[in-house]
């Protein structure tokens, strides 16, 4: 346990120069290149209330995620959206930073949804806590929430109150050969149905089907669907993390998507996540094909692993209408005045 | 801004152009009815009310406003609680009941996309044929518009399970104060940029005017069962909520009453709740029958252990409805008992809801006016509803003061002044306890980031430096 909010605030008020924001550096892959003074932020760390009871956990940013996971699993609860952890050293508040989630996403609800609560230094060093520890709270602006994948931008995460779930009852894998078509159909089937389906992954031929709920459900559904059982604890795990061999390339983009959205035609390798939502792909096209694909069907495109020099000539993210630009710009503003904190790391022009 | 500073000189005749006959309201008897929303201590005339048609109309008043700077009030069905509708002074009031229309509903994506007058209900009803629905379901859905839900971050007794207003809106359009229009959000399940979403559910109509939103759908549970349980007393009632959720239950829906309040609902509609019971848990299941057979004996279980002395269990989809009217009926009821009631919002850690409970009873004797409690128990949000006479000297002054001890009280244990009901110009005093001036003026930098002039519904949920200096010296609300 160790609180350095002070020193950072310090730190912060006396800044020259843009700070670069950094806890475990496991998803230093991530986003725009952004350059400043390092700003150290993994040792504020501990677990600052657990109430399971309550649903909600509460620690300092700093916390690695296997800690908190590890807390939950004793008390048979969970962080149901699953972040990816890249490393071992991953924290809570890159987690929330990146704002990224897992397989259980489409069943579960994201980062943001279980975010209930912030405490941050803003660009003024001065802390600030928004939202709480209960559940339902509109008092004032949803900062929490928006703080949730602004990498950084808008301040120094201190602490994180986050809302946990208890660990499905039972799990049980489905496997079905299916081409990427068949397999898009039969899931836009199954998930207008009351069936139990928590995550899903179709890749080279393979759709796999994660079902998670009360015993008797979930044998029902595996009843209902058909398909081969698989034991596949590693296999999610390793869909979480990216560990699978899919994951190695060195240029992958993320194209996020309306469920229902038809096959894509951009040659390459894909890789289709929550029900149709996400869909990675490994492909030669250009930059400008799969962003305009992407949007063409109502999503968008993040160049989620690549070269700098990639990353430089067409941004990460793909790009904001102006309007929304210029609230991001003023929204910036009104957090960091001086410009300190991460600068171009989610947009050149924040 | 200073309320006084818009009185200037509506631009009635500008306004009149871009309307259709009979759409701009000017006459005082008309104008009565939007003088206030669902909470009626608090009345302001408006200058006017439009009842724009288009999404171009609302941009031409908008530019027209945004010019003259005039401050412009939305309002969807005005069932709110906190008068976030109640007009400003010199205000226009921006109606968005004409935009009632269901744009789509597309069943192989499991979204709508709706109109900001559409009323909650109407989407579930929309799509019911395609055996899905519209998760969200405050007790006012009959009546109140998705573009109201939005502005509150409504939530409903499902909302444990299935999320708030928040978790199931996925793509908003808003006109922002000065007519641009933007779109936020998306149909894929995030978006790039900043989460301006999360921003804008919740805004309280401060932030911009909702034209249109895409909204999640839920393929429909098969079915669903409830537990009715009664306690002798309200720490074992608060202790069984706990156990189930440490049971590792989320069930669908997870209410209590508190005496006083069943007592007004059996008089109101005869639910056959059990009047001799110091609180009631309403406990639901729902999903596959096999889920729900699974889930309710582990419900019972639970309860049984932690003392219930009756517990009854739904048998048919009518019974079901029968058991869930009495709680979803408790506002009006309240209002049949009582000339006047105030419905109060807090949200507090579930572990302090006996202190909490046993402090408002305490706060009763001492205001001299009764209160009955319904509680969201699963997710510890609490409704204390005061009951008083507006019409006897002093009672409604009585009634205020009792409310924001209660407000104060949820601040105290670490909880929330309002949990969907918004903050309005009701609560807007006790923002001053629960955030520093440096959080204060974080949300204003939020509202100027939007709307620079301040002319998006003036005078709500943002207190100014001087109010919260005078609340903490005199420690009144008002
Ligand atoms: C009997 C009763 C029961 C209730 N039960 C619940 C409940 O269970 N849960 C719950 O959360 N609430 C409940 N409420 C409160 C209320 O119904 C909700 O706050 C509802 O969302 C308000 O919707 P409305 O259309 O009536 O909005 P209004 O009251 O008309 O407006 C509410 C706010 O939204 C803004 N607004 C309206 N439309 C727009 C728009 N298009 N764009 C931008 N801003 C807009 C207004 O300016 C105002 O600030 C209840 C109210 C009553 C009277």
């Amino acid at each position: 346990m160790s609180d350095l909010a002070q020193e950072f605030a310090a730190r912060i008020r006396t800044a020259e120069t843009p700070l670069v924001i950094r806890a475990g550096g496991s998803k230093d892959f991530y986003g725009n290149p952004s350059t400043g003074e390092r700003l150290d932020v993994s040792g504020h760390v501990g677990v600052l209330a657990y109430e399971p009871s309550e649903l909600v956990i509460t620690a300092r940013a700093g916390t690695k995620l296997a800690e908190i996971e590890a807390v939950l699993a004793e008390k048979g609860q969970c962080l149901p959206f699953e972040p990816p952890r890249f490393s071992p050293a991953t924290t809570l508040g890159g987690m929330v930073a990146a704002g990224l989630s897992g397989p259980r996403r489409v069943s579960a609800g994201s980062v943001r949804d279980h975010v209930l609560g912030v405490k941050l230094l803003d660009g003024q060093g001065r802390e600030l806590s928004f939202g709480g520890q209960v559940m339902k709270n509109v008092a004032g602006f949803d900062v929490s929430r928006l703080l949730a994948g602004s990498l950084g931008t808008l301040g120094v995460l201190l602490e994180v109150s986050l809302k946990v779930m208890p660990r499905p009852a039972t799990e049980a894998s489905l496997r079905f050969e299916l081409g990427q078509a068949d397999a898009l159909k039969r899931l836009a089937e199954w998930q207008r149905q009351p069936l139990p389906i928590a995550a899903s992954c179709w890749c080279d031929g393979v759709l796999s089907i994660r079902l998670a709920g009360a015993h008797k459900a979930v044998e029902a559904a595996c009843r209902k669907m058909g398909g081969e059982a698989f034991w596949a604890d590693d296999f999610w795990q390793d869909l979480r993390d990216q560990r699978l061999p899919f994951f190695g390339a060195s240029t992958l983009w993320r194209l996020s998507l309306p469920a229902a959205a038809p096959v894509i035609d951009l040659a390459g390798q894909w890789l289709i996540e929550w029900g149709g939502a996400l869909r990675w792909l490994i492909t030669e096209a250009p930059a400008q094909a799969v962003r305009a694909q992407a949007a063409a069907l109502g999503g968008h495109a993040t160049l989620f692993r690549g070269p700098e020099t990639l990353k430089r000539q067409v941004g990460v993210f793909s790009p904001l209408s102006e309007p929304l630009m210029r609230l991001h710009q003023r929204l910036k503003a009104a957090f960091d005045p001086k410009g300190l904190f991460n600068p171009g790391r989610l947009y050149p022009e924040l | 801004m200073n309320a006084a500073d818009f009185v200037s000189s509506l631009p009635i005749a500008e306004l009149a152009t871009v309307l259709s006959p009979g759409s701009l309201i000017l006459e005082d008897e008309e104008l009565r009815p939007y003088e206030c929303d669902g909470l009626t201590a608090y009345r302001q005339m408006p200058r006017a009310v439009a009842l724009p048609e288009t999404e171009e109309q609302v941009v031409a008043i908008l530019k027209i406003c945004h010019r003259h700077g005039v401050p412009v009030v939305a309002r969807g069905a005005g069932t709110g609680l906190s008068g976030g509708a109640t007009p400003a002074p010199g205000s226009l009031v921006l109606s968005l009941a004409k935009f009632s229309r269901i744009l789509a509903i597309d069943p192989e994506a499991r979204v709508a996309r709706v109109q900001p007058g559409v009323r909650n209900l109407a989407i579930s009803e929309a799509a019911a044929p395609y055996g899905l629905y519209y998760a969200p379901d405050p007790s006012s859905q009959l009546a109140c518009t998705i573009g109201g839900n939005v502005a509150e971050n409504s939530g409903g007794v499902h909302c444990l399970k299935y999320g708030l207003t928040v978790h199931n809106v996925l793509k908003l359009r808003v006109a922002l104060c000065d007519g641009t229009v933007v779109e936020i959000g998306s149909e894929a399940l995030d978006a790039p940029g900043y989460d301006v979403l999360a921003l804008m559910i919740g805004s309280e109509g401060m932030l911009g005017i909702v034209l249109e939103a895409t909204v999640r759908l839920m393929p429909k549970p098969v079915t669903a069962q409830v537990v009715m349980a009664s306690f002798d007393d309200l720490v074992a009632a608060g202790q069984a909520v706990a156990d189930i959720i440490a049971a590792g239950i989320i069930p669908a829906g997870l209410e209590m009453m508190d005496k006083p309040a069943t007592h007004a609902v059996e008089a109101f509609l005869q639910a056959g709740y059990d009047l001799n019971a110091e609180a009631i848990l309403l406990a639901e299941s729902d999903g596959t029958p096999e889920e729900v057979d699974e889930e309710i004996a582990a419900i019972c279980a639970v309860m049984e252990k932690a003392g219930a002395r009756q517990l009854r269990v739904s048998h048919s989809e009518a019974e079901r409805l029968k058991f869930w009217a009495g709680r979803k009926a408790a506002f009006p009821a309240v209002g049949r008992l009582s000339p006047d009631y105030l419905c109060m919002d807090g949200t507090i850690p579930r572990k302090h809801l006996a202190f909490v409970l046993a402090r408002i009873a305490e706060l009763s004797k001492q205001y001299g006016l009764a209160c009955a409690n319904v509680f969201h128990a699963g997710d510890g949000n609490l409704h204390p509803l005061i009951m008083f006479d507006a019409n006897a000297p002093g009672e409604l002054a009585r009634a205020l003061e009792f409310g924001a001890r209660i407000l104060e009280l949820s601040v105290e244990v670490g909880g929330t002044i309002t949990g969907e009901h918004g903050v309005g110009i009701e609560k807007i005093a006790q923002m001053c306890v629960q955030f520093s001036r440096a959080e204060l003026e974080t949300f204003q930098a939020i509202k100027t980031a939007f709307d620079a002039q301040g002319l998006l519904n003036p005078g709500k949920a943002l207190p100014t430096p001087r109010r919260c200096s005078e609340y903490r010296l005199t420690g009144s609300a008002r």
